[in-house]
């Protein structure tokens, strides 16, 4: 019963960080979305490993941890180079690769 | 006779058989590895490969003799054998030693008629498993030797030794000394295979190389084309036959043998038997007469046969006398039942084979009258002879027709070897009437072998044409003159007294035309032509005599000796070389020697000699044994032998009267100016068709080879221009219109069509999914999740 509640925990914490990361138009607030998502499977994978009695979820959690670490390392410098070329994040204005 | 009496004989006999007899393949080994030594290293040797040649016939011919006298002592075991279980042939052995040494390789003893089955069965000798096996029939390879083939092995190693011996001086210098000398050697080979064979698959592969060699030594002096076209046209001619002998064997293995077997034997025995049936042996006959026809020179296929006196005169003595045309005659005395039965010969007065013999001896008798060239005089008489051969082999009287062939083999080449010496006196040419006359003055060895050769012929008594043609006759049994032969051919005995008496008259017109009266080569217009003096030319100079052609046969060559004569006698003739006039006497001495080996029964009582020297020669040769049909034999009959005598002498006095009167108006004359060819116009048209060999030669290229030819040739062009090329040209337009389809309808509109829609295509789906990459990464990261819903619903829903 109790493992429930952290999955529902986990699915609206995705949805939110879903929603952040298509309706955001600022670029720092996408890059926080992306760290809801990676959080809300960081619960599941805790919350599951907790459940059946194994280290394994919170070891893969902090795996996941160390990874966004670097991922926002990464973006963050890249919203800094977009910020550098047009002095501005909106993530809209940024269409170079339009068909 | 009990057939297990004459099983016992054999079974005593068969053991202790001669190993000649049992090991009979080494006699065409012999000349087949003569042939490959001097093809290979003839050139090389100091005698240009002569040597080999003349050394391996040597050796054949010994051996011919100790096979012949190992078969007169297997036939004498035979006979002892069956004489201690019968008492009346007790008393007939006690001779016969001393006449096995009368030094011939055949020669006969005692009473043949009573003695039937008392005789040896041939001793057969199947070597090697199996030649081929096609359609699960064994095709063996073998010899079967019995009393004809060791006749033929004397015959052919002793005129093929003698030839050898000639041509060393008659081919002398020649372009193609050593090819020639290997194609004798082949030759031989092949002839005694063709002797030995034991099935009929062998007997005919011998029988087409025996026709290479003769095409090959007739086509010998190629340069000219009437050589080369004398060759073809033996060539052809003999395939006409051939198809014959093909046709007539398949016929004898279908019927004879079962399906089962070439083998001779096994033939003979079925038609012996009586399982054959009537109409398979008759057909098989008249086809195997065909072949008879073409190699043996019958009327009306024998046109190749003079024709071929093309070739060197050796050859013509040794292949177109005395060996190689008579295969023919061999070939039906060795398929005898095929024919006694086929043809019914017994108790009939008329068949098939007599009358082909008949009319060609007739034809052959009438044609060399009007020769100028003594070698195709020569040529025609032999035609006549294979005509009597054949003619005696259809009456039944087959004893006669193999003592024919023996004693013609002998004195023909006789006159051919000698005819060969004349020309090479007289400068190589061969025409009687303007280069010969008196030369028995001039050669007296050459003259007297061929007197002797020409009397045999002519059929003077004592010497062997006389009785061997006599036989012949009274084995016609016609005009009731003979007693005791199968038939009564009388229209047969009517050919061959005709016959004897034109062959008495062309002999003495060739001798007399030859030998006798003056030397006319002094004025003849072939004389000079080119020559230059003959101590002109030098014995290396024949190619260039080669490419002129300067005479009709004129490559012969003289030795050295026949050079100084040549300049002492300043150009007069002159007598050949010992090499040249050896063979002649011996041949001669054998033309009166094979006399004595069928004297006829009758002369035991008239001269008082043993009965055991009669008649050896059907003792010996003729098969007694259950492979040979039981055919009977003529009595000698005086008056008919008187008959033929008279005719004969007539006929050569008469000879003798024309040219006794001729040369008294003109020494130098060879004929009446004003004879009755020229002044009685029913003899001057007779001259006239005999000149053109009764229009045969016109008959075939003029008329069936012309008539077949241009409207062949048109239709064959009708046939090109209409159907052949309307097909090519109907295939070229109808590729052109499909290439033409095939561009408008699939090269430009399906391929070009689908490679343009797929451009299209990419171009318009391109159209559509750009506007799908808005550049956007958030609408690029709605995508993702959309699909990543999508597919985690599927996951969900569908697993």
């Amino acid at each position: 019963m109790w493992l429930n509640q952290f999955l529902i925990l986990g699915a609206l914490l995705f949805c939110i960080g879903v929603y952040g990361v298509l309706a955001r138009r600022n670029g720092v607030m996408v890059l926080m979305s992306i760290e809801l998502i990676l959080n809300s499977v960081n619960i599941n994978l805790v919350a599951f490993g907790a459940f059946n009695g194994t280290p394994v979820g919170q070891v893969f959690a902090l795996f996941v941890i160390a990874v966004a670490a670097a991922e926002v390392g990464v973006g963050l410098a890249i919203v800094l180079l977009i910020y550098r070329n047009r002095t501005s994040i909106d993530l809209d204005a940024a269409d170079l690769l339009k068909g | 006779m009990l057939a297990a009496e004459a099983v016992e004989a054999v079974q005593v006999t068969a053991e202790n058989v001669g190993w000649f007899l049992r090991n009979a393949w080494i006699f065409p080994a012999i000349p087949a590895l003569s042939f490959l030594l001097i093809i290979l290293f003839g050139k090389r040797l100091p005698k240009k490969g002569a040597e080999i040649g003349i050394t391996a016939l040597s050796v054949v011919f010994a051996c011919a003799l100790v096979a012949g006298a190992q078969w007169i002592s297997h036939v004498n075991a035979a006979d002892a054998a069956h004489g201690t279980t019968t008492e009346e042939h007790g008393g007939h052995h006690g001779s016969e030693k001393s006449l096995g040494s009368l030094g011939r390789g055949v020669a006969a003893a005692a009473e043949g008629k009573d003695a039937k089955h008392a005789g040896a069965e041939p001793v057969e000798t199947i070597w090697g498993e199996n030649w081929w096996t096609i359609g699960g029939i064994e095709f063996s390879v073998g010899t079967l030797v019995d009393g004809m083939a060791v006749m033929m092995l004397f015959v052919v190693g002793l005129i093929s030794l003698l030839v050898h011996v000639f041509s060393t001086d008659y081919v002398h210098g020649d372009v193609r000394y050593t090819h020639y000398f290997a194609f004798l050697s082949l030759f031989t080979a092949s002839m005694l295979l063709l002797v030995l064979a034991n099935n009929l698959v062998m007997f005919i592969t011998a029988w087409e190389l025996v026709g290479v060699c003769s095409f090959a030594l007739i086509g010998h002096w190629w340069e000219e084309k009437k050589n080369s076209d004398a060759a073809l046209k033996a060539f052809l001619t003999n395939r006409v036959g051939d198809m014959g002998l093909l046709v007539g064997m398949i016929a004898l293995f279908f019927t004879a043998g079962g399906g089962k077997t070439f083998g001779i034997l096994d033939i003979n025995r079925a038609v012996v038997g009586g399982t054959v049936s009537q109409t398979a042996l008759t057909v098989a006959a008249l086809c195997l007469i065909a072949a008879v026809m073409s190699k043996s020179g019958q009327f009306f296929l024998h046109t190749w046969l003079p024709d071929a006196m093309a070739g060197p005169t050796p050859v013509s003595a040794l292949i177109h006398a005395a060996t190689m045309v008579v295969a023919g005659v061999y070939m039906v005395g060795r398929l005898y039942p095929v024919f006694f039965q086929g043809l019914d010969v017994a108790g009939s007065s008329f068949n098939v084979l007599a009358l082909v013999g008949g009319l060609t001896t007739l034809v052959g008798g009438s044609l060399a009258f009007v020769q100028r060239d003594i070698k195709k005089v020569l040529a025609y008489s032999t035609v006549s002879q294979l005509g009597y051969m054949v003619m005696a082999l259809g009456v039944g009287a087959w004893t006669a027709a193999m003592f024919h062939l023996f004693t013609h083999a002998f004195f023909k080449a006789c006159l051919f070897l000698g005819s060969g010496s004349v020309s090479h006196a007289c400068n190589h040419s061969f025409d009687m009437k303007y280069d010969m006359g008196g030369l028995r003055k001039y050669m007296p060895k050459t003259h007297a072998t061929f007197l002797v050769g020409t009397l045999a012929l002519a059929g003077l008594p004592l010497l062997s044409g006389f009785w061997s043609k006599d036989e012949i006759l009274a084995g016609t049994g016609g005009l009731g003159l003979s007693t005791g032969a199968n038939g009564t051919y009388h229209v047969m005995l009517i050919m061959g007294l005709a016959t004897g008496g034109m062959t008495a008259a062309y002999m003495t017109r060739c001798y007399w035309l030859t030998f006798m009266g003056e030397w006319r080569g002094a004025n003849s217009p072939n004389a000079h032509h080119g020559h230059g003096g003959h101590g002109g030319h030098d014995d290396h100079g024949h190619d260039a005599h080669a490419a002129h052609g300067h005479d009709d046969h004129g490559h012969d060559s003289h030795g050295h000796d026949a050079h100084d004569a040549h300049d002492a006698h300043g150009g007069l003739p002159h007598e050949s070389g010992t090499r040249i006039t050896t063979p002649l006497l011996i041949l001669a001495v054998m033309a009166f020697l094979a006399t004595f080996t069928n004297i006829p029964g009758k002369f035991s009582s008239y001269l008082g000699i043993p009965e055991s020297w009669t008649l050896r020669f059907e003792h010996y040769v003729e098969p007694r044994a259950d492979y040979f049909p039981k055919i009977s034999h003529a009595e000698f009959s005086p008056a008919l032998a008187v008959l033929s005598m008279v005719i004969a002498a007539v006929c050569a006095g008469a000879a003798i009267a024309y040219y006794r009167k001729v040369q008294s108006i003109d020494p130098l004359a060879t004929e009446i100016a004003d004879g009755p060819t020229t002044r009685i116009p029913l003899a001057r048209a007779a001259y006239r068709v005999l000149e053109n060999k009764f229009y045969l030669d016109h008959l075939y290229t003029g008329i069936i080879a012309g008539a077949t030819k241009g409207p062949l040739a048109r239709a064959t062009d009708r046939f090109n221009q209409q159907v052949l090329d309307g097909v090519v040209n109907g295939a070229a337009s109808v590729s052109r219109v499909a290439a033409g389809g095939l561009y408008t309808y699939v090269d430009q509109q399906v391929v070009d069509g689908v490679v343009n829609a797929s451009g299209a295509g990419a171009s318009e789906a391109g159209g559509v999914l750009r506007k799908l990459q808005t550049g956007r990464i958030q609408a690029y990261a709605g995508l993702m999740f959309a699909a990543a819903a999508v597919l985690a619903g599927i996951f969900v829903l569908v697993i």
